[in-house]
C-alpha cells in the first residue's frame, strides 16, 4: 500500500499555488517562511492523495461526532 | 508516613482523609519539591501557592468539622496551561495568547477534581497550541525529560509528563489530539488517558482540533487515572462533542481482571517503522498477559494521513486570524504548518473526514473479534532534546513529524486508550498503548491495573 512520504520534500512546485492562495486567503507571507510552507503543503498533498485514491461509497458521509 | 510530595493520589487521599497528615502538609511538601525540582525539569509555567493553599485550608476544615471528604481530598494537581485557571491567560503554549484577559472561571474539569477534593498547584508547560510532539517550547522553554534531562519530555502534554515523572505531583492533566497524551506518558514513564472522544468534557480549555480533541488525566498508578477519572465524567452543555451517557465508574471493577477479555496485537503497520524495542516492550506485555493473537488494523497508514490532513486544517481555520496579523509571534515550526494547513482545499478534507466514517466501521468490525488491542505508543524512547532526525528501520526521519506515527491512527476515531510505561531494561521507558472498543475504558483501565498489580508495569518517579 501506498505510505505518506515520511521526510520533508524539497519545496518549489507549490510556489504559485502558494502566492495565489496567499492573496484568496488575505493571509499575507514573509517571502521567507514560503519554503518551508511549500514543504509542508507538499507533505499534505501526498497525504490527500493517500486518502484520496481509497473508494469510498457516496453514503459515507462524514460524522465529526460519533455517539454510539 | 512517606514524603507526602512524591506519594500516589489514592494514597495522600485515604491519609488526608484519616487524619494521618494535613491537606496544607501535603501542599506545603508539594510546593516545596517544586521549588526545588521544577528549575531542571522546566514543566511549570505557573505554580499557585496562595491558592493551593487556600483550598488546603478548606479541605482541612471540612475534616475538622466531621464532613465527609472527597475521593481526591488534599490531592495536589497540575494542568497543562491550555485549561484556564481564574486569574489567569490561558496561555496554550503560545506567547500570542499572553495578551488574552485572565479566565474568569476555572476549566469544567478543574472544577470536577476541586469538587472532589483535589487542590490545583499550577499550570503546567506544553508546546505551542499543542501542535507538537516534543515538549519543547520556543517561548517557555522546553520540558526536560526527568529520567535524562538532556531529552525530550515529549509533548505536546511534555509539562505534564515531566511534572508526573519528576514526582512533582501525583496526578495531571493534559489534552491528546494527536498523541498528546500518550506520547509523554512513553517518554517521561507515567500512565495516561485518553477517554473516548466525548467522554470528558473539554469546556473552559483553548481547543486545537475540534474533531480531533481530548482531555484526559496522568499519573503514576493505574488507580489515580481511575480515581480522577471517575470524579471528571459526566454531561456538560458547554461542550458540544460531551456525551450525555451516564458516567461509567471504573473503581468499583478495577480489580476484576482479565479472565474473560480477548486481546491481540496489532499487528503490519504498527509491527514496522520504529525502534526494535517499541515492538519489544509490546511483546513483553503481550507475553505477560497471554495474549498471541494478532490483527491487522485496516487501512491505518490512510487513517493517519487523514488525520494529519485534518489537523492541519482545522487548526488552521483556529488559527487564521492570528496568522494574518501576528504570525511573528508564533514557534516558526508552528506556524509554517498553519499557513500551509489554511490552503488546504475543502475537498480533501471533506474526503478525509468521510474516510474517518469507513475507518470508524472497519474498527468497529475489528472490535467485535477482540476486546483489547495492544500497540506500540511511539517508535523509540525519547530522542535528545532539540533533535530534529532519527533513524527508524534504518530510514532517517523528522522527528517531529514521526513521533506520533502510532497514536494518530487511533485518536482519529476517538478511542479509549491507557498508555502505560514499560521498562526493558536500565534504559529510558516506553510506552505502549491498551486500546478498546469506543465507550469501553473500563476494558483498558482494567488490563492496566492487572499488569501493574502483577509488576509488570510500574511508574516510579525520578530521582531528582
Amino acid at each position: 500500500m501506498a505510505e505518506m512520504p515520511k521526510t520533508e520534500p524539497a519545496s518549489g512546485g507549490f510556489d504559485t499555488y502558494i502566492d495565489a492562495a496567499s492573496a484568496f486567503l488575505g493571509l499575507p507571507l514573509d517571502p521567507a517562511w514560503v519554503a518551508a510552507v511549500g514543504a509542508n503543503l507538499t507533505v499534505l498533498h501526498a497525504a490527500a492523495g493517500l486518502v484520496a485514491e481509497f473508494p469510498l461509497p457516496d453514503e459515507a458521509e462524514p460524522a465529526p461526532v460519533f455517539t454510539a | 508516613m512517606s514524603d507526602p510530595s512524591t506519594m500516589h493520589a489514592a494514597d495522600i487521599a485515604a491519609s488526608v482523609r484519616d487524619g494521618a497528615t494535613s491537606a496544607r502538609d501535603v501542599v506545603e511538601a508539594v510546593l516545596a519539591r517544586i521549588a526545588r525540582v521544577d528549575a531542571s525539569v522546566n514543566a511549570f509555567t505557573d505554580v499557585l501557592p496562595e491558592r493551593a493553599l487556600r483550598k488546603a485550608e478548606t479541605v482541612d476544615a471540612a475534616r475538622a468539622r466531621g464532613e465527609a471528604l472527597g475521593p481526591l481530598a488534599g490531592v495536589p494537581f497540575a494542568v497543562k496551561n491550555l485549561i484556564d485557571i481564574e486569574g489567569l491567560p490561558t496561555r496554550a503554549g503560545a506567547k500570542i495568547n499572553r495578551d488574552l484577559p485572565p479566565a474568569t472561571r476555572d476549566g469544567a474539569l478543574v472544577r470536577r477534581l476541586e469538587a472532589a477534593g483535589a487542590i490545583l498547584v499550577g499550570g503546567l508547560n506544553m508546546g505551542e497550541y499543542a501542535y507538537d510532539f516534543t515538549g519543547e517550547n520556543v517561548h517557555d522553554g522546553p520540558t526536560r525529560n526527568p529520567h535524562d534531562l538532556g531529552r525530550m519530555s515529549g509533548g505536546s502534554s511534555g509539562g505534564s509528563g515531566g511534572a508526573i515523572g519528576a514526582g512533582l505531583v501525583p496526578l495531571a492533566l493534559g489534552s491528546d489530539t494527536n498523541g498528546s497524551i500518550r506520547v509523554p506518558s512513553a517518554f517521561c514513564g507515567c500512565f495516561g488517558l485518553k477517554p473516548t472522544y466525548g467522554r470528558l468534557t473539554r469546556a473552559g480549555s483553548f481547543p486545537f482540533v475540534g474533531s480531533l480533541d481530548h482531555l484526559g488525566p496522568m499519573a503514576r498508578s493505574v488507580t489515580d487515572l481511575a480515581l480522577s477519572y471517575d470524579a471528571m465524567q459526566g454531561p456538560d452543555p458547554d461542550d458540544p462533542a460531551a456525551t450525555t451517557r451516564e458516567p461509567d465508574l471504573i473503581i468499583p471493577g478495577i480489580d476484576d481482571g482479565i479472565g474473560d477479555l480477548r486481546i491481540a496485537v496489532a499487528g503490519g503497520y504498527f509491527a514496522r517503522g520504529g525502534d526494535p524495542e517499541a515492538f519489544a516492550a509490546v511483546a513483553a506485555i503481550a507475553s505477560a498477559l497471554g495474549c498471541e493473537q494478532r490483527v491487522e488494523i485496516p487501512q491505518a497508514a490512510r487513517a493517519r494521513a487523514a488525520a494529519y490532513l485534518i489537523t492541519a486544517a482545522e487548526g488552521a481555520a483556529l488559527h487564521l486570524d492570528r496568522l494574518r496579523t501576528r504570525a511573528a509571534d508564533f514557534d516558526p515550526a508552528v506556524r509554517d504548518r498553519l499557513i500551509a494547513g489554511s490552503m488546504i482545499p475543502a475537498p480533501f478534507v471533506e474526503r478525509a473526514q468521510r474516510f474517518r466514517r469507513w475507518y470508524r466501521a472497519a474498527m468497529l468490525d475489528l472490535f467485535r473479534e477482540v476486546d483489547i488491542i495492544l500497540a506500540p505508543s511511539t517508535p523509540c524512547r525519547a530522542p535528545k532534546s532539540g533533535q530534529t532526525t532519527f533513524v527508524l528501520d534504518g530510514v532517517t526521519l523528522p522527528v517531529r513529524a514521526n513521533i506520533g506515527v502510532f497514536t494518530q491512527p487511533i485518536s482519529f476515531i476517538g478511542l479509549p486508550v491507557v498508555a502505560v510505561p514499560m521498562r526493558l531494561d536500565e534504559g529510558l521507558p516506553l510506552g505502549v498503548q491498551i486500546i478498546a472498543a469506543p465507550w469501553r475504558e473500563n476494558l483498558a483501565l482494567r488490563v492496566a491495573r492487572h499488569l501493574e498489580k502483577t509488576g509488570i508495569v510500574s511508574a516510579p518517579h525520578a530521582i531528582l
